[in-house]
Formats: structure tokens, C-alpha cells, sequence
């Protein structure tokens, strides 16, 4: 349909168009991703391809430093006159080499342990049971047995406590020392880089610049990297590691009844992805609930707090009313309270015994179970949600709405558009054009809401049913509940990555359709 | 003309109405919006305890002289006090925690958020792109789904339960949390950056010479979101600090009153803590919060 057929249409017709183009877009937007899916590994493998044949390329064409290069790191280097940087690639070289014989090699060869144990927790058929003498293949970590000299039988192996492996180091420390080999590893292809590239410089007949200019250049050509090392290193230490770790977490049995130090646990494989999706009848059928509730909770949340946000702040900004300044304030004040305050005084006030269904009784009234009913609850936590954030939307659109042009609204009203066809064609256009990147935010920060459900209701009210939540959980109070409370760290961690891929494909799919929709938006 | 002029008055009318109706929906909701407030500082000051209703009927200090000094319940007319140490609820050593590892985390997130969003901002290197893709996928898994993790790799390092765990979780997170900071510096015009070069100065120089005094706005705005965050947060203190309450920060101290044990004797007492803890963060938000709109939106306006 062009410009001038949508022109044409009715208001009925024209909001049926877009409604009906925004389905028929989701595809298109899915396809999109998965192409953008397969580009990346595409340029990956490309990136990888291209690394190996520059690799192999450099070595044909290097001279012996460069050749030498590949072996001893900074031999080149050296040669070619850079001692203080080949210096520094031995010394890299060296460390790693130490690394990897005291601690690196250990827990490589400890990631997938074969145990004999005396005992072990087993469920079969969902009935919880010990079964004895069972060898276990793939567990993480190893049994060292210590020798106990005995006076009368002589020596004999005794397992206890201590000689287990503690799983958990095992796994941390793997990871640990994959993360470092990667690090080494692209270090390692630098020094091969860098040989190469003073003997070409060499051959030029230039000389190679010094290791006190190379050290100058951190300071700015390469002020990046100097910038960046110690946030990144931060982040690899305390974010990726800890990441990567619960993501191997998702394939283990660490639960309750594998618990280190004391306990192994050991690779299940998808068995846990598999047990919340359909194997796992009280866990799955959970999970089903637990993730409609967090889809339905996140769009409401998102979309009463936007709208009436923005409907608030058009009232307050309307020109011919007074003290803009007060009103504001007021509603700030209420957002500068910290939330876990506002929200428990919220869960206070409406208790079943707390002063409002107290004072409903004392006027003769039913009280009301706002938090002790599922139904009642689930509306109570999105209304408080709407008092905790429709100032953040009211603050955020009142600036919004003071930087659009005054003179769009004159034209308009010279071409005869009232207060409400302004509205339509120039306000709203103009705030969704821009608050789409923050609709995208917010709606990830609902989908990963902590504080509105945990201090209002704490998931519950909790039914039997329910597999350690309760029925105004979402995914991620049921995840800080998995892990804090019954100890189910393997089930977080699945949790933990279906959330990601929930918000990873959301905010792609919104992007893309944002992305795509922009050329309409031009005529519309 | 007749006509006109009561057509305009009919019109003059009809906004009066509007706008009148408008004041109404407005008081209304600033009653909604500040009566649990109001009620808050109400029961603060309530004697009637944990059978306060909407409005106390004796008024008491005693919320607040509980805090600092907590008493066992009279006995024989007399009140017997608690020794500082052995205070179920010691507040301000909470409040302390919270101002220590608040000020460390501070500082640290500041400089970290500051130098990653300068060099995304101004800086162009070859893996920039492949960086800030990264940072985006990376802020997508829940925050706290690594929890167990971080505790773990805390207990190696020997953090166990310590408050400088709180800090290092705090600010190591803190660089993914650059792109206010980011949009600040790309308005600032690279022809300042140019010029400076061309005088011969290092980007190391332009940074510490010509960005950072420009940057006051953001720089303030920084340091009074990272000072708040600790302050607010209860997933971490929860989970790190388990049940060693010396170490707790402000708002699981604060959780911790309304357990069901000791919510009915607590309850005015939370809300004297809280309205305590409440000033000085609401004092600082409103001074930071004009920053907060031309954060969140400024990328955007940019397109």
C-alpha cells in the first residue's frame, strides 16, 4: 500500500491497517534476528578463517626472528631490535607456562572427574532414594584418597570430608583458567603480529620505533586500551566469569543434595532445561505459570505506568495551568523515596490486618485480601507499580514535551487541528518516536522486576502446587528464591538464561520493528 | 458579530471547565500519591505501635530514641536498656556500613563508568563496535542470576561475608552502566578535541585538560547515582551477608524489623528508620533528577 491509499482510509481503517501490519511485521522481525543470528557466526567463522590464513601467511613469509616468534614469544621482537617489548612477550609466555603446570592443568583434567561413591542421592520416578556403590562419570572435580597407617591392618585408603574436591573451585577454577588460555592465546597472536610487522618495517629500511615510545602510545593512540583495562579486567573477574560459571551451572545437579564442600555434583546434560519445559510435572507446570504471570505483568506494568505517565504530565504541562513547579515536586518527592521503603509501607498499609482493611471493618465493611489473594494480588501489585512509577514517565515526557517545536502546534492550529487532532498528530507521534528506545528498557526492567513483587506480596500467596514460588512470582523473584532459599542452583541458572534469551529476543524484535517501522513513520 | 463573540465566550467557558477539572484530577492524585508518605511519618511518631491505624492516636518520640538507644520492654516502671553490642537492631552501624560502602563504591563506579564511556565516546578503535555489542548482551542476563557465583569466587578470595565484597559487586558491575555518561560526551563538539591535537596534545592530555572540566554535570550526576545505589539495595546484602547482621546495610536492617517475630514490636520503629533513611536520599534525587531526564532520553533525541 502506498502513501496515497493509506491516505485515504478512515481513522477505523487506517489504526486496522497498522494493527494488522504490526502482526504481519513479527515474521519479517523474527527473520530478521535469525538472519542477524547467522551474519554473526558468519563473520565469526569469517574472522576465524581470516585470522588462520594471516597466521599461516606471516609464518611463510617471516624471517627466523618472526619464525622463532612462534615458538619462543618476543623472539622476534628482540631480534628485530624491540628488546624491552620481546621482553615482555617471554615474560607473558613464561607466567602462562607456570600457570598452566601449578593450577591450569589441574582442574582441566578435574572437569569431568570419575568417582566411586559409597552413597548417593538418587530420585527415581520422582521418589527420593539412596543408592549405594554407584560410579559416577562426569562429575566435577575428584576423589584424592588419603592413606591412614593403620598399626594392626597396615596401610589402607580412607575417604573423608577433606579429599573431596570442592566442585565448585573445580568449576571456577576451570573456567578461570579458559578465560586466562583465551587471553594468553590473543597475546600470543599480538607477539606474531608484532614480529612480523618490524621486519617489515626493517625491510623498509625505517627503524622500529622504541619500547619507551610504545609505552607513550598508551597514553594516545592506544589511550583506549589504558581507558579500558581496568573495567574490563573487572568485569571478566566479577561479571563474566561469575556468568559463564552459572551458565555450566544449567548443566549440573547442583541441588540441595549436592551441595559442596562435603558433596559432588556432576553434568546432567539438558536434563534440567528438560525438566522445566515438560519432564518435571510439578516443575514444569510452574514454570508455565510463573512465565505467562511475568509476560502479562510486564505488559501491563509497562504500558498503564507509560500512558498515564504521559496523560499526567500533559495535564501538568498544559499551558494555562498554575504551579507546574509544585505539582512536580510533589510527584517527584513520592519517586525520591527509596522503593524498598515506599513498597513496604505499601505492603504494610495493605495487609490483611494492616490500617486500611482495619479501618474498612471498623466502618463495618469486608475487608479486602489485596495481598493474600491471588486475583486481589496481582491487581494490587500492578496499581501499586503504577503509584511507584508513573512519575519516572511523568518526569521523563514533561521534559519531552517542553522540547517540542512551538511552532509545529501554530501551523497546526492555523490549518484549523483541534486540542485533540494535535494530540494525536504531533504530541504522541513525537513522544513514542522518541521514548521507544526507554518503552524497550522498561519493559526489560519489568520483565526482571525484584522490588515491587518481593517487598509487596514476596511472590505469594504460595499454593502447594507451586514448586517454591508463589502466584505473583516472576521468573526472577522465583530465581532469587531458587538460589537463596532452597538452594536449587542448577534451576536458577536455566532460569537465569531463559530470562536472558526472553529480554535478548524482545529488545531485538522491538529494534527491528522500530528499525523497519521508521520509514512509515516519514509519511504517516 | 453577536454570534462571534458568544461563541468565543462559550469557548472561554468550556476551557474554564477543562482546566477547573484538570486542578480537581490533579489534587486528587497528589492526595493518592503523598498520603502513605504522610502516613509513614505519622506512624513514625505513633505510640500506639503495631496497632496503629490511618492516623495515631498518641504521639510519641520514642520511635526514634529507639533506634540509637533500644530498650528492653518496661520492667517494674523502669526501662532497661540494650548495650550498644548487643542491639538486635543496631541502625547506625547500619547506616555506616551503608555510608562506607556507599562512598568506596562511589568513588571506584565514578572513575570506571567515566573512563569506559570517554572512550566509547571519544575514543575510535577497531574493536569499539564488537565492545559496546558485548556490553549490550552482557546487561541483558539478570543481574543477580551469577549471585551464587560471585559468592563463591568472594569466599575464595577471602571477602567472605565482608562489606568489601558489596563494594567490588557494586562498582565492578558499574561499567556496563556508561551510556548516560556516553551521551553526555558525544555533545560535547570533537572540534575541541581537534584543536587540542592539533596543539600537540595527547588524548591523555585532552582527557584530564579539556573533557573532565566540562563534564561537571555528568561527573555529580554519576557520583550521586552510584552513592545512592547502595542505599537501596537488598538482593546482595541479602544473599552475601546471610545472617550476620553486623554486616548488613540499611534497607535488609530495615527488612529484617518487619520479620514476622519482630514486626509487631518494630513496626513503629521501621518507620522511624525509614523516614530517617528517606531525607537524605529524597534530598539527593531531587537534585540529580533533571539529570535523570536528559539521560535516559538524550541518546534518543540524537536518533
Amino acid at each position: 500500500m502506498d502513501f496515497l491509499d493509506y491516505a485515504q482510509l478512515t481513522t477505523g481503517q487506517k489504526i486496522s491497517y497498522k494493527i494488522k501490519s504490526f502482526f504481519t511485521g513479527i515474521p519479517g522481525a523474527i527473520a530478521g534476528i535469525v538472519r542477524a543470528v547467522i551474519n554473526f557466526f558468519k563473520g565469526i567463522f569469517t574472522w576465524i578463517g581470516k585470522g588462520f590464513a594471516g597466521y599461516g601467511s606471516r609464518f611463510v613469509k617471516g624471517d627466523i626472528g618472526t619464525k622463532l616468534s612462534y615458538v619462543i614469544m618476543g623472539a622476534g621482537s628482540a631480534l628485530h631490535g624491540q628488546i624491552g617489548k620481546g621482553l615482555c612477550f617471554l615474560a607473558a609466555e613464561i607466567g602462562y607456562i607456570m600457570f598452566m603446570m601449578n593450577f591450569g592443568l589441574t582442574y582441566i583434567s578435574k572437569i569431568y572427574g570419575n568417582v566411586h561413591f559409597d552413597e548417593v542421592n538418587v530420585e527415581i520416578n520422582g521418589v527420593k532414594q539412596i543408592a549405594e556403590n554407584v560410579d559416577v562419570n562426569g562429575v566435577v572435580g575428584n576423589v584424592s584418597p588419603i592413606y591412614d597407617v593403620d598399626p594392626i591392618f597396615g596401610a589402607r585408603s580412607v575417604v573423608n570430608l577433606d579429599s573431596l574436591d570442592d566442585s565448585n573451585k573445580v568449576l571456577l577454577f576451570f573456567v578461570m583458567t579458559v578465560i586466562v588460555s583465551i587471553a594468553f592465546f590473543a597475546v600470543y597472536i599480538t607477539n606474531t603480529k608484532s614480529a612480523f610487522k618490524s621486519q617489515e618495517i626493517i625491510a623498509e629500511g625505517n627503524k622500529p620505533i622504541s619500547f619507551i615510545e610504545e609505552l607513550k602510545m598508551f597514553l594516545d593512540e592506544r589511550f583506549h586500551v589504558t581507558m579500558l583495562v581496568i573495567p574490563v579486567v573487572g568485569l571478566l573477574v566479577f561479571t563474566v566469569l561469575p556468568i559463564i560459571f552459572t551458565i555450566f551451572m544449567a548443566f549440573t545437579n547442583y541441588d540441595k543434595e549436592h551441595q559442596p564442600p562435603g558433596n559432588m555434583y556432576w553434568w546432567v546434560g539438558f536434563k534440567n532445561f528438560a525438566d522445566i519445559f515438560y519432564s518435571n510435572p510439578d516443575k514444569s507446570a510452574t514454570f508455565g505459570k510463573i512465565l505467562l504471570w511475568t509476560l502479562v505483568w510486564a505488559v501491563f506494568a509497562t504500558f498503564t505506568n507509560y500512558i498515564f505517565g504521559i496523560i499526567l504530565a500533559l495535564m501538568i504541562n498544559k499551558k494555562e495551568i498554575k504551579f507546574k513547579g509544585f505539582w512536580r515536586t510533589m510527584f517527584v518527592v513520592t519517586a525520591a523515596v527509596p522503593q524498598f521503603v515506599t513498597l513496604l509501607i505499601c505492603s504494610l498499609l495493605l495487609a490483611d490486618s494492616g490500617p486500611i482493611n482495619d479501618t474498612l471493618k471498623s466502618m463495618g465493611m469486608q475487608t479486602i485480601p489485596f495481598l493474600s489473594d491471588a486475583g486481589w494480588a496481582r491487581v494490587t501489585v500492578i496499581v501499586v507499580n503504577m503509584w511507584v512509577g508513573i512519575p519516572y514517565t511523568m518526569l521523563i515526557s514533561s521534559g519531552l514535551l517542553m522540547n517540542i517545536p512551538e511552532d509545529l502546534y501554530e501551523s497546526a492550529r492555523i490549518d484549523g487541528a483541534n486540542a485533540f487532532q494535535q494530540f494525536t498528530k504531533i504530541t504522541f507521534p513525537y513522544i513514542f518516536f522518541v521514548t521507544t528506545p526507554y518503552l524497550i528498557t522498561t519493559f526489560v526492567g519489568n520483565i526482571n522486576n525484584f522490588n515491587v513483587i518481593y517487598f509487596l506480596t514476596g511472590g505469594g500467596p504460595s499454593p502447594a502446587s507451586y514448586y517454591k514460588a508463589g502466584q505473583t512470582d516472576l521468573l526472577v523473584t522465583w530465581l532469587y528464591k531458587l538460589t537463596t532459599q532452597s538452594s536449587d542452583f542448577n534451576l536458577a541458572a536455566v532460569i537465569g538464561i531463559i530470562v536472558f534469551i526472553i529480554c535478548a529476543a524482545g529488545s531485538l524484535i522491538t529494534f527491528n520493528m522500530s528499525k523497519a517501522s521508521k520509514n512509515e513513520e516519514e509519511f504517516s | 458579530m453577536t454570534n462571534t463573540s458568544s461563541m468565543q465566550a462559550g469557548y472561554a467557558a468550556k476551557k474554564k471547565a477543562v482546566n477547573t477539572l484538570i486542578y480537581v484530577i490533579l489534587t486528587i492524585m497528589v492526595l493518592i500519591w503523598i498520603s502513605p508518605i504522610v502516613w509513614l511519618v505519622l506512624a513514625s511518631f505513633s505510640g500506639d505501635g503495631v496497632s496503629t491505624g490511618l492516623v495515631p492516636k498518641t504521639f510519641t518520640f520514642d520511635n526514634y530514641m529507639r533506634l540509637a538507644h533500644d530498650y528492653y520492654k518496661e520492667q517494674d516502671g523502669t526501662i532497661v536498656y540494650y548495650e550498644a553490642s548487643e542491639m538486635p537492631f543496631p541502625y547506625f552501624k547500619w547506616i555506616l556500613n551503608t555510608f562506607i560502602v556507599a562512598v568506596l563504591s562511589c568513588v571506584i563506579s565514578t572513575l570506571i563508568i567515566l573512563m569506559v564511556s570517554y572512550a566509547f565516546s571519544r575514543l575510535r578503535f577497531k574493536s569499539r563496535k564488537t565492545f559496546l555489542n558485548l556490553g549490550l548482551i552482557l546487561g541483558m542476563f539478570p543481574g543477580f542470576m551469577s549471585m551464587a557465583a560471585t559468592y563463591s569466587i568472594m569466599e575464595i578470595i577471602g571477602l567472605k561475608q565482608n562489606l568489601f565484597a558489596l563494594v567490588i559487586v557494586y562498582s565492578a558491575g558499574a561499567g556496563l552502566g556508561y551510556q548516560v555518561a556516553k551521551g553526555f560526551f558525544d555533545t560535547i563538539p570533537r572540534s575541541l578535541d581537534e584543536a587540542a591535537k592539533i596543539d600537540g596534545a595527547t588524548r591523555n592530555q585532552i582527557f584530564w585538560i579539556i573533557i573532565l572540566p566540562l563534564s561537571k554535570p555528568i561527573i555529580v550526576y554519576t557520583a550521586l547515582t552510584t552513592f545512592i545505589g547502595p542505599w537501596a539495595d537488598y538482593i546482595f546484602v541479602s544473599y552475601f551477608m546471610k545472617d550476620n547482621s553486623d554486616s548488613y546495610t540499611i534497607a535488609l536492617g530495615l527488612y529484617r524489623m518487619l520479620g514476622q517475630e519482630t514486626r509487631n514490636e518494630y513496626f513503629t520503629v521501621f518507620c522511624a528508620g525509614a523516614v530517617l533513611i528517606a531525607i537524605p536520599i529524597t534530598i539527593l534525587f531531587v537534585i540529580m533528577q533533571r539529570f535523570y531526564v536528559a539521560g535516559v532520553t538524550g541518546g534518543a533525541v540524537k536518533g
